[in-house]
């Protein structure tokens, strides 16, 4: 058994929080995001926060080193939208490899740094691979429902290249998350199939869907149990939600799942929904106070924050995590495993 | 097939927890929702008139590329009660990978389709994959085998692995099909060690299909083919763990076509017996099969005993049984043609009253050809089947639905002859006047303006129809370059009486001489006798049905009689003001503090207040419009077409319960169009809030405590006998000074498209469906309303959450809580709208517009209130004194001036 799947018999794990949310708190100029390297590059590059790995590293370790201090046992790589796909808008698909590899080495580093500290609680790296601007079973047009602004091998060769550089960066975990269309997750999940057999590695994979609204489905409109099942072919570490709703709203989804699969459960809400400028203004205390209630019904192992969280938030979710013990996925595997035997 | 795929296999978990207990696990599918099988699931049903091998239809739209069609055949499948679409393009002639991936890629756009997972058919792999790679949700790959030998086999298992599809395995190896029991089960149990055992493929996710071959066809060879099958079902089941059994029944009886008595009888008992057996999926067309306790005695023991392979003679005596059995001719209804046969005019009138526009061109052309100038067609021909409808609507022989067909035919007619008149450059058609009709300025509804302009026009009127939102000045402008005859304003909501009262005085200011005619839901005969009348010294008249219209129109333009109509007129609405402002006087009324006194009281100590579920704001934009149907209340519906009536007892009414057939028939193929097309787009957003109640009749909406926002309520004045409460709907949240803390929800709905939509048929000169599309977006919202006001009891708000009551109840409102809105009598203030939309961003978030006036934008569109207190209740405010009026404006900080605006029709007189 991995360490990690060790760590998650023992107590619910704690995921960190918004990147974005944080990086705005540096104000980086366009000269920033360029540093001396990109200094000359033809299109403007401000707002692209994946590329501050290359040129901020300092910064992404500060912050990485934030979540760790906040008692986070899981940190994401800032590659939310480091695929071919994604980086497109800025020509920068050439760079996708080394975004990957260098932003999963400053996480690992940070985090071996924090392990050596605390043995007893060892850190870990999610690379995170996020949906990236395209959609594979919606279209863009409205007046051609048919057409597809991108294709399942599209997506699984960007995603292919992106798995191989997070997994030679050394990240521990994959994380793909925020899912809007299944179709486009399936093919991540797809391309981390390959590239697991092709490298002959084995390496936990969690899955984070997003519910958008109060249909409670995504956005390419299947429900959260249908989600389930269209994934479940791929024996993941965990499935779960993230973003678009705060904790309160997410929690009767997370029911929806817990009591229908065996893979360990999370969730990394928002800090609840944004006000008339976009903000989110639910309070680290808040936010911890409606985690409490998914802890208080047994439904969680893994548990973070999305937009709007800060290492405050985490640092409460995790103090709320601390008291309660992780959801007992467990011993159903292990019942099964007899069964099976 | 290497060691990192043996050893994940050891280690692995089925994911889904199924019946762990018992060691079964069962298939689970998904489209948009799941499909889980269980101990307790029924066969499951594949729909299969999608596929080109079957259906020479669906074969033939492929070929044609008309998506549409087809898609409608899959839409009918799932409707149709398919659980399951088998999809096939399988075909020569076609591009099967490109159809394939087009077809799934417009079935995935469509909600009501790919709610239900979709089996991908073909025995290509390149098609398989295909679609494999554009379908989100968990699907059946139809089929693969061990045809072509096991290293293909195990390489395509494992791919459709890799995409999350369970798979159909046929029984067919290197040698050929598997046509007996014992190559069947050997077979199956060798695809089975090899899924399962080399591949790590889900035992549950496998489903063998063991041909099912016809019987009875004579030869000695085939009359085991059922029982094999039968027997073959058996043994797997009970061998392969957790595995599913499927096939294409039809293929069964297939030396029966042409005999659906004894097909139908055979798909039945195979079957009942293979069911048995344990076949659980099944290829099977519904309408070919009989219920096995209804197939007669004897042709039941005839086909048993060659389904189950029980006498020697079986197929012979079945064969002798079927040719007794007479061939009966399914006829389908024939429309009466008969009237064809009539003379011309005829032909033309019938067309117009019955509202067939099928061969109106047809007939106008031979009208054309006969007359000299191509305007007597419409000025003689037409015009004389319009009065005929005319005659039969003022008699109230015809109804408004009927008369709006009409005027559709009559329009189709004229717009196919106008290009002649045109070349022809006769003289314009000369009209018998002309009215200008427009929805005043702030104001969006406009369907009963729509279908009085289409009666008047039925009459030889011309129509100058301003549309919406229409400001006074351009009525002004309009009606002088025009020339008008008549000016006809609409209006839905209270600020619009307003308006109209402007245009009379600046009709007054500027010497028009033209009637006005009022109309519209907001108005009425004493606001237009007390308000709009006196300001304008020629004639005004409230006109609120479609029927009086026309005779409204005609009196007061006919030249003769016009001066004394008017006089009438003016004396009668002079009269009827003088007897309107005594009545007002005889009521009387209590101070806003004496009222304050006698409020509703709810004993907070024990009240249970419910916190919701789920606080803050959601918003709920995928929704699809079939679940509002059961929603719909039907009444309001059948009143805006002027039929009176409830639903559905107006269906049977004496009087106009034909038409009301008519009209609801019409009403459901368009529902069916605009659900299957999507074309009309449900969205809401709502939120719930703490509250509490402030100074008696505000409300303070808090977030954690602190005030974001104040709703404002108003109060009862009338003065009731005593122990008669002055509500206030503050009334129904805790008072802040109680100490509990309380919750209100508020809310806005709206359907989206409707206007376009109708644009669309009104440019085809279609205004009977520009209408019906209107009046069904109206209810579409309403249902919305009531829907989304379930679901916040039940769920969202969860005070309610045991709540059970059928549909009528709720359109009766037999529930706990209360969802008031403002402009409707217990709010009638459309200020609180403005409130609602800065705290919920409405417009921002779903965009919904407020105009002017606080008509929501678009029309279609209900928002307001969410009081879950049981003892909260719908009221009407009734009138108000000027010290509330006073006391408003100061609580919410605006001018006495702009509170008298407002609040005006709710004011007492004097």
């Amino acid at each position: 058994m991995s360490k990690i799947k060790q760590e998650l018999e023992k107590r619910i794990l704690v995921l960190d929080g918004a990147m974005g949310t944080m990086l705005q708190q540096y104000n980086f100029s366009e000269e920033d995001f360029r540093g001396e390297r990109f200094k000359d590059f033809p299109v403007s590059l401000k707002g692209n926060n994946d590329l501050l790995s290359i040129t901020q590293p300092k910064a992404l370790k500060e912050i990485h080193a934030k979540y760790l201090e906040a008692r986070a046992d899981i940190i994401e790589t800032n590659t939310f939208s480091s695929t071919t796909i994604a980086m497109a808008d800025y020509q920068m698909e050439d760079l996708v490899y080394e975004l990957n590899y260098e932003s999963a080495k400053i996480a690992k580093e940070v985090a071996e740094e924090f392990t050596a500290k605390e043995p007893h609680k060892p850190r870990f790296v999610a690379g995170s691979l996020g949906p990236t601007n395209r959609t594979a079973s919606m279209s863009p047009d409205v007046n051609d429902p048919g057409f597809r602004a991108v294709t399942f091998d599209d997506l699984r060769l960007a995603y292919k290249l992106q798995t191989e550089a997070l997994i030679d960066g050394g990240v521990d975990i994959l994380l793909v998350e925020t899912v809007f269309d299944t179709l486009n997750a399936k093919a991540a999940l797809f391309a981390i199939e390959e590239v697991k057999e092709e490298k002959n590695v084995d390496i936990p994979i969690m899955l984070s869907g997003t519910i958008t609204d109060a249909s409670g489905r995504t956005l390419s409109g299947q429900t959260a149990e249908a989600f389930l099942i269209s994934t479940a072919h791929i024996p993941l570490l965990s499935v779960g939600f993230n973003c678009a709703l705060g904790a309160n709203l997410l929690q009767p989804h997370l029911e929806a799942i817990a009591s229908k699969t065996e893979f360990a459960i999370s969730a990394h809400p928002n800090a609840g929904l944004p006000n008339a400028f976009g903000e989110y203004d639910e309070t680290a205390e808040e936010m911890a106070a409606q985690i409490e209630e998914y802890l208080k019904k047994n439904l969680i192992n893994i548990i973070g924050g999305c937009c709007g969280t800060t290492p405050a938030h985490i640092k409460a979710i995790a103090e709320v995590a601390a008291k309660y013990k992780p959801r007992r996925h467990s011993e159903l595997v292990s019942e099964s495993h007899q069964n099976n035997d | 097939m290497n060691n990192k795929a043996e050893n994940m296999d050891k280690n692995k978990v089925s994911p889904l927890r199924g019946e762990v207990g018992e060691g079964r696990k069962y298939m689970q599918l998904s489209g948009l929702e799941p499909l889980i099988l269980n101990e307790n699931s029924n066969f499951i049903n594949v729909g299969e008139r999608t596929n080109v091998a079957g259906s020479r239809k669906f074969l033939r739209l492929i070929k044609e590329e008309k998506f549409d069609e087809a898609l409608a055949i899959a839409r009918h499948q799932v409707d149709g009660g398919a659980q399951i679409i088998d999809i096939n393009m399988d075909d020569g002639l076609i591009d099967g990978k490109a159809s394939m991936v087009r077809f799934l890629n417009l079935i995935a756009a469509e909600p009501d389709i790919c709610r239900v997972p979709i089996m991908i058919d073909s025995s290509k792999w390149e098609i398989i994959e295909a679609g494999l790679q554009v379908v989100q949700g968990k699907c059946v790959v139809n089929s693969i085998s061990l045809k072509e030998g096991e290293e293909s086999f195990v390489w395509q298992a494992k791919q459709i692995k890799r995409y999350g599809a369970a798979v159909i395995i046929m029984a067919f190896d290197e040698v050929g099909q598997a046509d007996n029991y014992q190559r069947r089960i050997e077979i199956a149990e060798r695809s089975y060690r090899v899924l399962v055992d080399k591949v790590g493929f889900s035992a549950e996710d496998i489903i063998f299909d063991l041909n099912i071959f016809p019987v009875a066809t004579g030869m000695e060879e085939h009359k085991k083919n059922a029982i094999d099958f039968i027997e073959a079902t058996r043994w797997v089941r009970q061998n392969l763990p957790n595995v599913s059994v499927s096939g294409g029944v039809s293929n069964v009886s297939f030396s029966f076509r042409g005999n659906n008595t004894v097909r139908e009888a055979m798909h039945s008992v195979f079957l009942f017996h293979a069911i048995q057996a344990g076949m659980n999926i099944g290829i099977v067309n519904p309408a070919m099969l009989e219920i096995y306790d209804d197939i007669p005695k004897d042709l039941l023991e005839l086909v048993e005993d060659v389904i189950l392979d029980r006498r020697d003679d079986a197929t012979e005596r079945l064969l002798d049984f079927s040719e007794t059995i007479a061939k009966g001719t399914k006829k389908g209804r024939v429309a009466d043609e008969s009237w064809r046969e009539n003379s011309l005019q005829e032909r033309i009138t019938h067309a117009l009253v019955k509202g067939i526009d099928t061969y109106i061109i047809k007939d106008a052309e031979e009208a054309r050809l006969n007359a000299t100038e191509p305007i007597e067609v419409i000025e003689g021909n037409l015009m004389i089947g319009m009065n005929v409808v005319g005659d039969l609507f003022g008699a109230g022989k015809m109804f408004l639905p009927q008369v709006v067909k009409s005027a559709r035919v009559m329009k189709k007619a004229v717009a196919y002859l106008n290009p002649f008149i045109e070349a022809g450059k006769s003289e314009q058609q000369r009209a018998l006047g002309k009215v200008l009709m427009a929805t005043v300025k702030g104001d969006v509804h406009d369907i009963g303006k729509n279908i009085v302009s289409v009666v008047l026009g039925c009459n030889n009127y011309e129509i100058v129809d301003l549309g919406v939102m229409v400001p006074p000045e351009k009525i002004i402008e309009t009606a002088k370059k025009e020339n008008v005859d008549i000016i006809g304003l609409s209006g839905l909501i209270t600020p619009s009486l307003d308006e109209m009262v402007y245009l009379a005085k600046e009709m007054e200011r500027q010497n028009f001489e033209v009637p006005l005619l009022i109309g519209g839901a907001t108005t009425s005969k004493a606001h237009t006798a007390v308000k709009i009348n006196p300001e304008y010294k020629n004639a005004v008249v409230h006109v609120n049905d479609a029927s009086r219209a026309v005779t409204v129109v005609s009196d007061l333009l006919n030249k003769d009689t016009a001066n004394e109509y008017v006089l009438n007129l003016k004396k009668d609405y002079d009269a009827f003001r003088e007897k309107f402002l005594k009545r007002g006087k005889s009521k009387s009324y209590i101070s806003l503090r004496e009222a304050r006194q006698k409020k509703f009281t709810i004993d907070w100590d024990t009240s249970n207040i419910v916190q919701p579920k789920e606080m803050g704001i959601q918003v709920l934009k995928q929704l699809s419009l079939k679940e509002l149907v059961p929603f719909i209340d039907w009444s309001p519906f059948f009143r805006s077409w002027d039929l009176h009536g409830k639903f559905p007892n107006i269906l049977t009414d004496d009087r106009v319960g034909e038409q009301a057939i008519q009209l609801y028939e019409d009403a459901n193929l368009m529902l069916k169009e605009i659900i299957a097309k999507q074309l009309l787009k449900p969205k809401a957003i709502f939120g719930l809030f703490e509250a509490n109640t402030i100074n008696d009749d505000d409300i303070s909406i808090k977030k954690k405590g602190k005030e974001i926002t104040i709703f404002r309520t108003l109060r009862q004045q009338l003065k009731k006998r005593d122990g008669v409460q002055n509500i206030a709907l503050a009334d129904f949240i805790a008072p802040e000074e109680n100490g509990k803390t309380d919750y209100m929800g508020t809310f806005c709905v709206a359907i989206f498209g409707a206007d376009e939509l109708a644009r669309t048929y009104r440019d085809k000169e279609d205004d009977y469906n520009a209408i019906m599309v209107q009046a069904l977006a109206d209810r579409f919202a309403e249902a919305f309303a009531e829907y989304l006001h379930k679901q916040v009891r039940t769920k969202h708000w969860g005070y309610a959450n045991d709540e059970d009551i059928s549909n009528e109840d709720l359109i009766k409102e037999n529930y706990k809580g209360i969802r008031p809105a403002p402009g409707y009598p217990a709010c009638p203030d459309h200020l609180e709208k403005e409130t609602i939309w800065d705290l919920l961003n409405v417009e921002e978030i779903i965009g919904v517009k407020l105009t002017e006036s606080l008509a929501m934008w678009p029309a279609a569109a209900v928002s307001g209130f969410y009081f879950g207190n049981p003892a909260s209740k719908y009221f009407g405010l009734g009138k108000i004194k000027d010290d509330q009026v006073t006391d408003f404006a100061n609580r919410k900080g605006i001018t006495k001036e702009k509170a008298n605006k407002w609040l005006q029709p709710n004011i007492a007189d004097i």
